[in-house]
């Protein structure tokens, strides 16, 4: 500690106080983002493979068919964790930051 | 009205989605943070528990051999098993850590099944390939849960975890009963569908 200046001891004072909740912004924006981007990849494989949303064109399809529609079922996952799970887990996140 | 084997890869793929991206957050959080609503500590459990239970219907319905029905009987034991495991430890009835290793065995049983019961080569059909890459899939997997017993704070052992998850679902949305893969179907397979 002998050169250390009361400025440089300043500035490093910060980033030790900082540093677990810039890791829990971190986390807070991995959460936020898994629902979203589940939503996207299901979007996207929707547009890739548009016969798998048979919603879209249903007539002569079957019960199963339209029971079972792959990229709308993992879009309904991202839209479920994105309402359901995630904003518990934020506001859990918030709260061991305090 | 008995679905074709396709739409039930498919609905498995849903429940394999839902536990990978709940597995995914936890590792994110950490488990203590995870912890803190009761309800998110029965979440992986019971959805392991629900999907060994459905695994039943699936042994009594899809009867095409002997080895289906044993194969799948002893993945819905196994999925059984250690989803009670967990909920068992999450409500505090065991203590000891080695039950965990119930999930590295569930792995293990079901990566093996899959393989087993898949009589066809590789490149017989995409639903041999998904079985064949499937069942190694889990084996590999077998060790993030193995590891995560005696390290349960690891972040990489749980996003390791999850991402296990994560892959075999798209694994089974990728299934259909007659396709091709990477340009390759037999002729005994059928006629391809769409």
């Amino acid at each position: 500690m002998a050169g250390a200046t009361p400025g440089s001891l300043m500035r490093a004072e910060p980033s030790t106080l900082e540093t677990p909740r810039a890791r829990s912004s971190i986390r807070a924006r991995a959460i936020s983002g898994i629902g979203p981007l589940t939503v996207l990849a299901g979007v996207l494989w929707a547009f890739a493979q548009p016969y798998r949303v048979t919603i879209l064109h249903p007539r002569g399809q079957g019960f199963w068919w339209l029971a079972v529609e792959p990229p709308l079922l993992v879009i309904l996952v991202g839209v479920l964790f994105g309402l359901v799970l995630a904003p518990g887990l934020l506001e859990d996140l918030q709260e061991e930051d305090r | 009205m008995q679905p074709d084997p396709e739409f039930v890869h498919w609905l498995f793929a849903t429940g394999f989605l839902i536990l990978g991206v709940c597995l995914l957050a936890e590792a994110v959080v950490g488990p203590d943070v995870w912890g803190r609503r009761a309800w998110r500590a029965y979440l992986w459990p019971g959805a392991a528990l629900i999907l060994g239970i459905f695994l039943w219907p699936v042994m009594l319905l899809f009867t095409s051999s002997t080895l289906h029905m044993i194969a799948h009987s002893a993945w819905a034991q196994v999925l059984m098993l250690a989803g009670g495991a967990e909920l068992a430890l999450a409500r505090g009835k065991l203590s000891s850590r080695y039950w965990h290793l119930t999930i590295a065995l569930a792995f293990l049983v079901s990566g093996a099944a899959s393989l087993i019961h898949e009589q066809n080569d590789w490149l017989f059909s995409r639903s041999a390939f998904v079985h064949h890459a499937m069942g190694w899939v889990m084996i590999g997997g077998a060790l993030f849960p193995l590891a995560r017993t005696f390290r349960p704070r690891s972040f990489a052992l749980g996003a390791g975890f999850a991402a296990t998850f994560l892959v075999v679902s798209v694994l089974l949305y990728t299934h259909r009963d007659v396709a091709e893969i990477f340009g390759h179907l037999s002729p005994v397979a059928g006629a391809p569908r769409r």
